[in-house]
């Protein structure tokens, strides 16, 4: 029997706000433990939640960036539960009414553009964290994360593969990314995904029992594991066994998935709405409002990089995968690049230093005035391309204009026609073998020979100059 | 001259404190000394702060012997329920489980007070968690009533209420989810006012049910409702449910009669169950104010008869999600033998709360489950927006509505422990204003024939204050009713 995958993602994503979501306390968790608390965060009797409205401004916004309807009335419920990382024993959170519902995102995949729906996004708090190696036989709750406001992304059931479970979570960390709403860091825990898996008979229209892969640190962990997941559900069924709902987590280093908790002993929350908190209007005055805040998103700028700077889709893709290369690039072809270079350098080279470097290019040293620059100096013949990449990574180390390292290594091309002839005619000389061979008709060796040259000129010279001087020189042996 | 300040109001107490006739250390002493004398009978405190008041009422008197300004309240002093946080002392709820108790701040009526002059004497007893209508159910003392020394004195502000008719402090603070200011104000013979719902900050109130909870003063006459109530009402950024209102000056309030005023009398609250001593001693009241020049005309409250399954399935509820937070992690009581988490929680919350909070967490959780949801909570907030109503459309025919605060005067000690039913009855003319959210004050307006304080209810439109304090002044001041408790022997 033929399997299809069916599966819906439930993402947390921590708000970038100053302050958390119901007290003004910072959101700063790095911070030794316990010592962003406050009365509030640590559930310290007679003690209010007010709601920050950059919160709910943010909610917003990453709901009209999902096409999604923003409730005109929505509330704010407790969900109770005991554990030690909840200091209320509640958590306020959104049970039927959500900020924002009924949207959509479009992913792509091998296969194509493809649209997944949206049900939900709703606003609630972050828990404490707990940590069980402080030693002693104790466990330790911090409470700096407590309070951190949170928005939860659920999408429908309509994601059929790993794939498109990868390329939902890049194109939404990216249009998060966009909105600058949160950093989306998954292993700070700023971005926490979660599969809801099941299969079922190609051609059926009732859904398989589902199971719920939780605490996966990375997108690739995220298609891992629902791979194999689906993998193991199909094996259940094959064997004639009987799948369970339950959670499940991800062994990242064996690879599996392990169940951690079965239907059974799921939780009755008790949602009811929470009365120290008024409902939460958001008129059509502040649905618009909030919508001209919305800066280009990834699909409108990369359809508009394509067309505006004539470059190929593969480039523009490429260039807006991240809200900060994409900046970079558009400053680097207002300082005057060629377009097509500058995509080149910065999809290049560039995204190699930095790679290496482990650096997001809003902390890179190079400005695109200087790359812009430097691409300016290899246009006008000051230096050749292998210069400009040694000059490239003295940029990226010391941050110095391009200029400045070519006058100070005296990197200036050779394009002094005299120059180049002597040297060409020392290769020549010294290469007495390479020469025969040409002359036997092995064209190949040209590009030997113009190797030779770059190195003995130390690269410095112009090599479209040494090509028609070397091929000249030859023809004439 | 040897004047007894603790007979005194707090206006009295102010104006001389004020003009330099006396000073405000001497005005505490005479209080602290007054708690010593008669606290072994009263029992009104968890706990009394002799040094701490000595020094605020210095403070006070180092302010006007420098010729700065000192508040409204200047050397008033008074005692808070022991659910109000303050940084001085403890904030039990008079429960196990938050015996040791210390917030690290104050509850913003209690920075008002302060920045008013007024001087903290210590907190006072009521029932755990402000759960019970006679403060028996205190985890830690049995307080009593000053009017008798055998019954109870109402609840849950019991401790509130009994210290200022024994004049161990000039007035309180309590707090009202359904009834707990006015009815121990009437069952014990003072005045207690529950504001409108939004009208006082609850930042620093512990929490019992957070859409009725209302903190509000209790006092020796009404113009001290109005200094009390000037010092802590008003817009409080830190509660999201606090209004965003100008708040008048209530002193401005009080004269002006009630001269072309109507009075609804509800239908509903003069049926069986009112006792006839209480009935009698409201009609008076009433015809006291017709006299005044008032206008009574019979109103309507329809949904009354459900008020109290309203308010134990809404009350109960939110209570259940509000106390979770006491287990044992952070603070208050932990077991001390619990072997794992699971132990942790069970023990520390069995042994930590009392019977009562047990069974309304109990009851508010099983509200609030799957299955059961639609048919307790949803219903009663539904039948909850009918009683609001009730009370809009009554409003269309009079100002007030006036009724008895309770059906009987003060009960003996453990008349009602093994019926909680008939407990919460007590609140029958009190809950449906909690539901409603509107203000609401108890007078005394007689004695029963055993001697046992009856209180008049004056209820108002929701911020209108100033209509029920108006009315309450005129019924004072016509009708001379004032109560005096017997005389406590000294120990």
């Amino acid at each position: 029997m033929e399997f299809e995958t069916v599966v819906g993602m439930e993402v947390h994503v921590q708000l970038d706000t100053e302050s958390k979501c119901f007290c003004p306390t910072s959101t700063d968790f790095h911070a030794p433990p316990n010592t962003n608390v406050c009365p509030l965060s640590l559930g310290l009797p007679g003690t209010l939640p007010v709601l920050n409205k950059k919160a709910v401004e943010y909610s917003v916004m990453v709901g009209l960036a999902l096409n999604c309807e923003i409730s005109r009335w929505s509330k704010m419920d407790r969900k109770n539960y005991f554990y030690p990382d909840l200091a209320k024993n509640y958590q306020i959170s959104q049970y039927d009414l959500p900020l924002c519902h009924g949207g959509w995102i479009e992913i792509e995949t091998s296969a194509g553009k493809k649209k997944i729906g949206i049900t939900r996004a709703h606003l609630e708090e972050d828990t404490a964290s707990n940590t069980h190696e402080i030693g002693g036989g104790f466990s330790g709750v911090d409470f700096n994360r407590c309070g951190i406001p949170l928005l939860e992304i659920v999408t429908e059931p309509d994601i059929r593969s790993a794939e498109e479970a990868y390329a939902y979570l890049t194109a939404l960390k990216q249009i998060l990314q966009y909105l600058g709403v949160s950093d989306c860091n998954m292993e700070e825990g700023s971005l926490r995904a979660e599969a809801n898996i099941s299969v079922r008979p190609k051609g059926s229209e009732e859904f398989g029992i589902k199971t719920e892969v939780k605490n996966v640190a990375s997108f690739s962990g995220v298609q891992k594991a629902i791979e194999f997941e689906v993998a193991r559900q199909i094996k259940v069924i094959g064997e004639g066994g009987t799948l369970v709902q339950e959670t499940r987590g991800w062994d990242a280093d064996r690879g599996i998935t392990f169940s951690q908790r079965t239907k059974e002993s799921a939780h009755d929350y008790r949602y009811f709405p929470d009365p120290d908190l008024m409902p939460i209007v958001v008129d059509e005055a502040w649905e618009n409002e909030l919508r001209e805040r919305l800066p280009e998103l990834p699909a409108a700028r990369r359809a508009r990089l394509e067309e505006q700077y004539a470059i190929p889709p593969y480039d523009a893709m490429v260039l807006t995968l991240s809200k900060g290369v994409a900046d970079y690039y558009e400053a680097a072809a207002a300082a005057k690049a060629d377009p097509k270079k500058a995509a080149n350098w910065i999809m290049g080279d560039l995204q190699a230093l930095l790679t290496e470097a482990k650096q997001e290019i809003e902390d890179c040293k190079v400005t695109p005035d200087n790359l812009a620059a430097m691409i300016t100096l290899i246009e006008d013949g000051t230096i050749s391309g292998k210069i400009a990449k040694e000059i490239l990574a003295e940029m990226f180390a010391s941050g110095k204009a391009p200029k400045a390292i070519v006058e100070e290594k005296g990197l200036v091309q050779i394009s002094d026609t005299g120059e180049l002839e002597a040297i060409v005619r020392e290769v020549l000389a010294g290469n007495p073998a390479q020469v025969e061979q040409f002359k036997a008709g092995k064209d190949r060796v040209v590009g030997f020979l113009v190797g030779q040259v770059m190195k003995a000129s130390k690269g410095k010279a112009n090599p479209q100059m040494v090509n028609d001087i070397l091929t000249k020189q030859l023809k004439a042996l | 001259m040897s004047q007894d300040w603790t007979r005194a109001t707090a206006y009295d107490i102010r104006e001389a404190v004020k003009s330099g006739a006396v000073r405000a250390e001497t005005v505490t002493q005479a209080y602290l000394d007054r708690i010593a004398a008669v606290e072994n009978q009263v029992l009104a405190y968890n706990e009394v702060w002799n040094d701490h008041a000595l020094a605020m009422a210095r403070a006070v008197d180092a302010k006007i012997a420098q010729g700065e300004d000192v508040g409204p309240l200047a050397g008033v002093p008074i005692g808070l329920k022991d659910l109000i946080c303050t940084t001085e002392g403890r904030t039990t709820c008079s429960s196990k489980i938050l015996a040791n108790y210390q917030s690290p701040f104050d509850a913003t009526c209690v920075e008002r007070l302060r920045a008013q002059g007024a001087v903290f004497l210590g907190k006072l007893n009521m029932d755990e968690f402000a759960m019970g209508s006679s403060t028996e159910n205190s985890a830690t003392h049995q307080t009593r009533n000053p009017f008798n020394l055998e019954c109870v004195p109402g609840g849950s502000s019991g401790g509130s209420a009994a210290s200022v008719s024994a004049n161990e402090c000039a007035f309180s603070l309590g707090s009202d989810t359904g009834g707990s200011i006015r009815q121990p104000a009437a069952l014990s013979g003072c005045v207690g006012l529950k504001p409108t719902y939004g009208r006082v900050s609850r930042w620093g109130l512990v929490a019992f049910a957070s859409s009725l909870d209302q903190i509000g003063p209790l006092t020796k006459d009404v113009r001290d409702q109005a200094l009390a109530l000037n010092a802590i009402c008003g817009h409080d950024p830190r509660d999201s449910t606090s209004a965003p209102l100008e708040v008048p000056d209530f002193t401005a309030c009080l004269e002006g009669g009630v001269e072309g005023l109507t009075i609804g009398v509800p239908k509903e609250y003069f049926t069986e169950g009112l006792g006839d001593e209480v009935r009698g001693k409201v009609e008076a009241a009433l015809n006291v104010l017709r006299d005044s020049g008032a206008k009574t005309v019979e109103v309507s409250l329809p949904h009354t008869s459900y008020a109290v399954a309203v308010y134990y399935i809404i009350c109960t509820a939110e209570a259940s999600a509000n106390l979770a937070r006491f287990d044992g992690v952070r603070y208050g009581y932990r077991h001390p033998e619990a072997k794992d988490m699971r132990e942790m929680y069970v023990l520390s919350k069995s042994e930590g709360f009392g019977p009562e909070v047990q069974r309304r967490i109990m009851l508010g959780t099983y509200a609030l489950s799957s299955g059961y949801y639609d048919a307790y909570y949803l219903k009663a907030q539904k039948v909850r927006a009918l009683i609001k109503r009730d009370f809009d459309r009554a409003y269309e025919q009079c100002d007030v509505i006036a009724t008895p605060t309770t059906p009987t005067p003060a009960f003996k000690f453990g008349a009602k422990t093994d019926n909680p039913l008939e407990m919460y009855l007590n609140d029958i003319y009190t809950i449906s204003l909690n539901l409603y959210g509107g203000p609401g004050i108890s007078v005394p307006c007689g004695q029963s024939a055993d001697g046992l304080p009856i209180g008049f209810q004056i209820m108002g439109k929701v911020f209108d204050e100033a209509a029920i304090l108006r009315t309450a002044y005129t019924y004072e001041q016509r009708s001379g009713v004032k109560l005096a408790a017997p005389e406590l022997a000294a120990s």
